[in-house]
């Protein structure tokens, strides 16, 4: 458990106002963006929520038809079943074509593989290019929030981190990591991004981003690999409408972010620019055990826009590095106990139902957490009291017995009662039951 | 909640032998135990016309979860024929498909203004209140405007809404007790809009997120009460 992680940051006021408040601006640009379309927009989530469904129940057939859409553009698609697989695919490439540098734009995917270690202890260096991404790489961190990867850091730590001036201004900050940035891109052998949509019926790679720099690590090297989980294809281009429009607005409340590139396979005759050699990585890295679990394969829909991290109140309290994997948040609830062992997780949430309130694809997130509820292993201690309880409760004399305890002058403060007691006092209970005073009225 | 069900002309059948919905275990990944005290729930209630309860979490666990697989949304849209309450004490639960005629289930400030259509039970209350959407009322019933709508005819209240009105107050049953600070921290970001809106009492139709509020509210020294829809209604 990551409790160190939790009593941290909740011990820490200044991170606390930071991810209250960070969150919170996401959460009102979704909100501001839903009230201009209030009914289309529960309409365009139901349809990316159906999109996403039927893809998922024929995922192997959306995937061959991208797979040789992919090829017929030139490109090559590597099917890599662990996060080493992947990796050691994308070292190999980077050893035979010599290549000793190479940038990337934010990709969780590839945080979850820990691709930067193995490149890195390969003498490979790797830059990440999205701004926030690369504060976090430089400071030797993990992304906190899975679109804003640096949402956890003020300005004086960024400039020290980045190590600019004292008092530099955002602008200033932002314009030192783009000179740095502009020359690994030039210098970069290959370029690697993430993929926001894989298009089976055009092969090609949607990358949604904000800073420009998924365009460039995707262009200015001589070979592009794109890493994406195999859960990102969907069937057609016309589909993406969709899912554009509901991922800018739930993410980071714009209409549309800034650069939607699609990525179809190398340069060809005739065209100005693109790379030379075009890989496709496409991860399994454990996704084939959730899609074979019907009731919880939609939690593969998720488009990663975050709006449920922003309007969990528990992430706003404990913030993005007290999850045990890389994805956080409701979602990383959901994810993360089939990839790695964690079991206490699903309990972690007051089930409010916030996330699944926003989530644009509709992914029932308590749902999924009662099940996963069930399916976890439980002390004996905790079965028995759940077994009594369900006989008390189907024994009303015997319920009724238990009104002894609302007299008592001082409840021994143990258990469940004893952690009530560490944050909050009991009310006062009334002398008598209801039941004790329905029957006096008769 | 009985004296204003009464008030409005309702007769009420308090049945002696209700316990609870079985949420906790249902909630707490037990569905078979939660089943069982949801099966209970359903002898009990059989053949009232209708059962109010005073909890949308109660009621979102009767009508949505029907105590895990049991039919209770199904048994809540059958005909009714006589009135019952389920009671201020405990949780609630499901119904048992096979026995018809089974009641209808309603929050309590929904029965009120949907199906008895009244939205002044002719209260008075010299306060300022703020109410607090209980999340399962919320999310699952969409219970937003109806306890609203009661407390602006009580006479002498006035309604202070707050910023985060929807936001969880960090009960969530065993989540309080599993991750005691983490609960008490979401508390205490509840209460910090609480206050900013001046009211001196806090509202809601969860006596489970008031007894988490309110026990944090009592912790801190604060003077700000809470106090059910149903006793503020209740008042005169
Ligand atoms: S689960 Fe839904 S809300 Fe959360 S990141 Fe994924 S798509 Fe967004």
């Amino acid at each position: 458990m990551k409790f160190v992680q939790i009593q941290e940051a909740l011990g820490d006021a200044r991170l606390q106002n930071a991810i209250y408040s960070a969150t919170a601006r996401m959460a009102e640009g979704r909100r501001i963006r839903v009230a201009e379309m209030p009914d289309e927009f529960q309409e365009l989530r139901q349809r990316a929520h159906d999109i996403k469904q039927h893809t998922l129940d024929h995922i192997d057939e959306y995937l061959e038809e991208l797979e040789r859409n992919v090829v017929a553009r030139g490109g090559h698609v590597i099917w890599a079943n662990t996060g080493k697989e992947a990796s050691d695919f994308i070292v190999d490439l980077a050893r035979q074509r010599g290549v000793n540098l190479i940038v990337k734009s934010k990709s969780m995917t590839s945080e979850e593989i820990h691709l930067n270690d193995a490149l890195e202890s390969n003498g490979i260096e790797t830059v990440e290019t999205d701004l926030g991404e690369y504060i976090i790489q430089l400071a030797h961190e993990k992304p906190y929030h899975i679109i804003a990867p640096a949402l956890h850091k003020t300005i004086g730590q960024v400039t020290e981190i980045l190590q600019a001036p004292a008092d530099s201004t955002a602008e200033q900050l932002t314009a030192l990591a783009r000179a740095k940035l502009r020359e690994k891109f030039l210098q970069a052998g290959i370029g690697i991004t993430g993929a926001n949509f894989l298009i089976a019926d055009s092969g090609a790679v949607v990358v949604v981003e904000n800073e420009g720099n998924a365009r460039l690590s995707s262009s200015a090297p001589r070979i592009h690999i794109a890493l994406a989980g195999f859960e990102k294809v969907i069937p057609r281009a016309q589909d993406l409408e969709v899912f554009l429009r509901v991922l800018a607005r739930s993410a980071t409340g714009q209409k549309l972010s800034v650069y939607t590139s699609f990525l179809a396979g190398p340069r060809r005759e005739g065209e100005p620019d693109g790379p030379d050699e075009f890989y496709l990585v496409l991860l399994d890295n454990g996704r084939s055990r959730v899609l074979a679990d019907r009731n919880k394969r939609h939690s593969l829909a998720c488009i990663r826009c975050g709006a449920c991290l922003n309007h969990c109140p528990v992430y706003r309290k404990i913030g993005g590095y007290s999850y045990p994997w890389v994805y956080s948040g409701p979602i990383g609830k959901i994810l993360t106990p089939h990839f790695i062992d964690a079991p206490w997780l699903p309990f972690a949430s007051s089930l409010c139902g916030a996330c699944a309130e926003v989530c644009p694809v509709k992914i029932d997130i308590p749902k999924i957490l009662l099940e996963l509820r069930e399916e976890a292993p439980k002390s004996r201690a905790e079965k028995l009291a759940m077994r009594m309880f369900a006989w008390v409760m189907t024994h009303p004399r015997i319920y009724e017995k238990f009104s002894w305890v609302r007299r008592m002058k001082k409840l021994p403060a143990a258990g469940p009662l004893k952690a009530w007691l560490e944050q909050r006092d009991l009310p006062d209970l009334p002398q008598r039951s209801f039941r004790e005073q329905w029957r006096d009225r008769r | 909640m009985a004296e204003v069900l009464e008030r409005a002309g309702c007769e009420i059948d308090f049945r002696p032998d209700q316990t609870c919905c079985g949420q906790p275990a249902f909630n707490s990944g037990y569905p078979e135990e939660a089943r069982r005290v949801a099966d209970h729930f359903a002898r009990v209630f059989d053949g009232a016309e209708y059962v109010v309860v005073p909890s949308g979490s109660c009621t979102s666990m009767l009508l949505h979860h029907g105590g895990a697989g049991s039919r209770a949304g199904e048994v809540a849209a059958m005909p009714p024929s006589r009135l019952s309450v389920y009671g201020a004490e405990a949780g609630n639960a499901a119904g048992s498909p096979a026995r018809p005629p089974a009641p209808r289930i309603f929050e309590f400030s929904t029965f009120l203004t949907d199906v008895l259509k009244i939205d002044d039970v002719g209260a008075s209350l010299d306060r300022v209140v703020t109410y607090h959407d209980s999340c399962h009322a919320l999310r699952e019933l969409k219970i937003k405007d109806a306890p609203r709508r009661l407390l602006s005819k009580v006479r002498g209240l006035r309604l202070a809404e707050m910023d985060a009105a929807e936001e969880c107050c960090g009960f969530g049953g065993t989540f309080s007790v599993k991750f005691p600070d983490v609960s008490g921290a979401m508390a205490r970001t509840k209460i910090e809009s609480i206050e900013r809106t001046g009211a001196d009492t806090v509202v809601s139709i969860d006596s489970s997120c008031l007894m988490q509020l309110q026990g944090v509210l009592s912790r801190a020294g604060s003077k700000i009460r809470t106090m059910h829809l149903a006793e503020v209604l209740a008042s005169r």
